[in-house]
């Protein structure tokens, strides 16, 4: 059933009858506790009655408002246009009036300027744009620009504007993309549905990203909690001749880009370096999949899906919702939060954000929300120099020594102890026994550098 | 739930992991105090009473010496995080069985308030406290601290129990006839401080925290690797007989040193290279002890003096960062 599927010299060994799943060093081994939501299939829910839309839904510069309080907008429609080299475009998720521009919570933590648009008619339409038919004769850079066009970010989490990765950086050259499908973070099932549900559009999506990228070679690598998907994901391909798929060791940071090449390509992104520097293209399952959607529907980036998932919730699942809609609604479509103090985090455990408000909206990254149970305990206690933060990180630093450079404010050590290499994944504080902040830590060193 | 949400219900925020292990402070040291327990039990039936009022007397001296402490640097109460406990514990295994139950006190005193929190407390000592307090009590008592009476369980008939000696001062004496046969090493029915002459009892209890990943594989290794080979390979000074390398391994306090001392977090290396270096240093330093030095001991030594090299160690064994070619250096240039 299984294929074997080799194409050296880049990839040592991908699939065989017996399988053998890959990884990097370090990292941790956690309960991925996708069994609340890996079988539920992806529901959509009605537009919210009021749309929150923060400006900032990427990294890089944030888009700039083209619309006027009391406008009529219709879903799809731009509301905000790319501001610098590294920005993205904005679209109305639902039809209607814009009633503010004003600040409001954002996933991030803090308050930012928002969009606000009240629904005047639920309803899937769109206005999009024309669709690319001829896409596979289609200049790179065509391409490109309908990528942007459609306001396409890093769905995964990282909200990086997905057009500019797509453009090999001068004098580098992209040779193969890779789909990121580990989902390492626990909890979330939001690739693992659009695997399984939408295997076709994940494949011209791959395809369009490599006729962007000039990539001759294309990879999937899943996580080996997703057989099932792997599995579909293998019959979609079964025609294809240089696309491979690539089983992975459940690990956490398994899908953190250079632990990612590193695994699949056997190749390690240079310090302060970029995937293209080892010839490579990293995009995300859904982000994948809304690139196919900008390039053969025209349909520009206005919903996504978030697994709500979680402790005490009645009924966990994958919703498809539109940008703007505020987690309340999501928590209720999962059966509302449990009663007593809880956390409400906005992406995964590991690296996900806590949040305050449950009026604050899912924006272009947010993968998941997770209700846990509140943790007592006592945190920053002096380090013990036990060496567990050592063992886990993946990048190979120091993270307690790290911490203390920073804590202390001594920016040279922090400097030469490679502060910046860190990804701030949290396998360190994971593991710590005397709870220290450490990932906070790194990010106040980080902030000394600058 | 029906309808929609108060929009204000109550959150707890706090920072990125969400998510921990479960491993604490307390957790670890609880277990290293239960993974003595098997050298105690030893300690109790080859030494009995004496050495059952030793222990209680460092152990109390301990949780009181920190709890004081605790109480006039106005910090938080540290006594149930159970590292005086394990503080109090080593000590006691490394005392000689006839001492007076003060001087395991006073030697326990010594180890939290000077060596101990005189540094800034746990995470902050250099040495280790329970070695630290040894010395101490070693420097100011030390015909007491170099008496050894027989076990209970000794065939003592002839002997005076006064000249009683530990396998290592028999072989450094040339005292053939009193060195002690490889098996009674190893169960512990020997002559020597009351936690160390139980090698099986302490292996037991290193398994355990080996298996959870409490302590490291690398420092008992290296340490006991380095010590048998450099006994097997290096000739004994004068007037001495020749133990072989397990005989070396099962006798005076190499064993509760290596997996118990040597392994303590706070005063040894981080990184895995560093760990090996650190059980290497204190092989070599202990071998050199055992068959040239004064005293035919050195374990304790070895290891406070690699304590003393472990910022330097730390420094120049840093894992290789991700992505960079050569091991990072410190400090390098950015
Ligand atoms: S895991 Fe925590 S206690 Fe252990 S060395 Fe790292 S920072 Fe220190
Ligand atoms: S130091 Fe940074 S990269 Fe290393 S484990 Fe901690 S958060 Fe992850």
């Amino acid at each position: 059933m299984s294929r074997v599927r080799l194409a050296p010299p880049f990839f040592v060994q991908i699939r065989s009858g017996s399988v053998k799943t890959r990884s990097f060093q370090g990292g941790i081994r956690i309960d991925d506790f996708k069994r609340f939501t890996e079988r539920k299939p992806i529901e959509t829910l009605p537009p919210p009655p009021k749309a929150y839309l923060p400006l900032k839904q990427n990294a890089g510069s944030p888009p700039r408002p083209v619309v006027e309080i009391g406008a009529e907008v219709s879903a799809g429609e731009v509301i905000a246009a790319p501001s610098g080299a590294v920005s993205s475009t904005l679209h109305a998720s639902v039809f209607g009036k814009v009633s503010a521009i004003a600040d409001h919570p954002h996933p991030s933590g803090a308050d930012s300027p928002a969009i606000v648009i009240e629904t005047a008619a639920a309803g899937n339409g769109f206005s999009g744009m024309e669709p690319m038919v001829d896409w596979e004769g289609a200049a790179p850079e065509d391409i490109r620009a309908r990528v942007l066009e459609a306001g396409i970010v890093g769905m995964g989490g990282a909200g990086f504007p997905a057009q500019v990765k797509l453009e090999p950086p001068p004098g580098k050259k992209i040779e193969t993309a890779v789909i990121n499908a580990a989902e390492c973070e626990p909890f979330l099932t939001v690739d693992h549905r659009l695997l399984l549900e939408e295997t076709e559009k994940v494949v011209a999506g791959l395809k369009i990203i490599m006729r962007a990228a000039g990539a001759a070679r294309g990879v999937v690598a899943v996580e080996s909690n997703k057989a099932d998907a792997l599995d579909r994901l293998e019959r979609a391909l079964e025609k294809e001749e240089n696309i491979f798929t690539v089983l992975l060791t459940v690990k956490y940071p398994q899908g953190a880009e250079k632990q990612l090449l590193k695994t699949v390509a056997d190749r390690e992104v240079p310090s302060g370096g970029l995937p293209a520097d080892v010839g490579c293209l990293v995009h995300n399952v859904h982000t994948a999949t809304a690139i196919a959607d900008a390039v053969l529907h025209g349909r520009p980036l206005i919903e996504r899906v978030v697994t709500v998932s979680g402790f005490g919730l009645d009924r966990p699942g994958n919703f498809r919702v539109r940008l703007g809609t505020p987690f309340s609604r999501l928590l209720e479509a999962a059966g509302g939060p449990p009663d007593g103090e809880l956390r409400l985090i906005a992406g995964g455990p590991m690296t996900g954000v806590a949040q305050r408000d449950l009026g604050t909206p899912v924006i272009k990254s947010t993968s998941g929300l997770v209700v846990l149970p509140p943790l007592p305990r006592a945190r920053n206690l002096p380090c013990l120099r036990c060496g567990k933060c050592l063992t886990v990180c993946p990048m190979g630093l120091v993270p307690c020594d790290l911490a203390r450079a920073a804590e202390k404010g001594r920016r040279e050590d922090f400097a030469g102890l490679s502060g910046a290499d860190c990804m701030e994944c949290g396998c360190c504080a994971y593991v710590c026994p005397a709870a220290r902040d450490l990932v906070q830590f790194i990010q106040l060193g980080k902030a000394l550098e600058e | 739930m029906k309808g929609s949400l108060p929009t204000k219900k109550k959150f707890t925020v706090s920072p990125a992991p969400h998510f921990f292990s479960g491993r604490t402070i307390p957790k670890v040291m609880w277990t290293v105090a239960a993974a003595l327990l098997p050298a105690l039990a030893a300690s109790v039936i080859f030494f009995g009473w004496r050495a059952v009022r030793l222990q209680a007397a460092a152990v109390a001296a301990a949780v009181v010496t920190e709890a004081v402490i605790s109480r006039l640097r106005r910090r938080p109460l540290t006594i149930g995080d159970g590292s005086a406990v394990v503080t109090g514990l080593l000590l006691a295994f490394n005392l000689p069985p006839d001492v007076p139950a003060w001087l395991a006190a006073a030697g326990a005193v010594f180890a939290i308030a000077v060596v101990k929190q005189a540094f800034g407390g746990l995470g902050f000592n250099i040495f280790n406290p329970a070695l630290g307090g040894r010395l101490f009590v070693a420097h100011s008592w030390l015909s007491r601290m170099t008496t050894f009476t027989p076990p209970l369980t000794a065939e003592t008939a002839g002997l005076d129990a006064m000249t009683y000696a530990t396998p290592l001062g028999a072989a450094r004496e040339a005292l053939v006839e009193r060195i002690p046969s490889l098996w009674n090493m190893f169960i512990g029915n020997t002559g020597g401080c009351i936690g160390e002459t139980s090698a099986l009892a302490i292996l037991l209890g290193g398994m355990v925290l080996l298996s959870m990943g409490y302590i490291s594989w690398r420092i008992p290794a290296a340490y006991l690797g380095s010590v048998a080979l450099l006994t097997w390979l290096l000739p004994v000074g004068e007037g001495a007989v020749a133990l072989s390398p397990l005989e070396h391994l099962f006798s005076g306090g190499l064993m509760l040193g290596a997996v118990f001392m040597a392994t303590d977090m706070v005063t040894t290396p981080v990184s895995g290279k560093g760990m090996l270096a650190f059980g290497l240093g204190c092989g070599t330093i202990t071998a050199v002890f055992r068959l040239y030095g004064g005293n035919p001991e050195g374990v304790s030594y070895s290891i406070l003096i690699m304590n003393a090299f472990t910022p330097l160690i730390d420094r120049f064994t840093r894992p290789r960062v991700f992505g960079t070619l050569k091991k990072g250096l410190w400090p390098r240039k950015a």
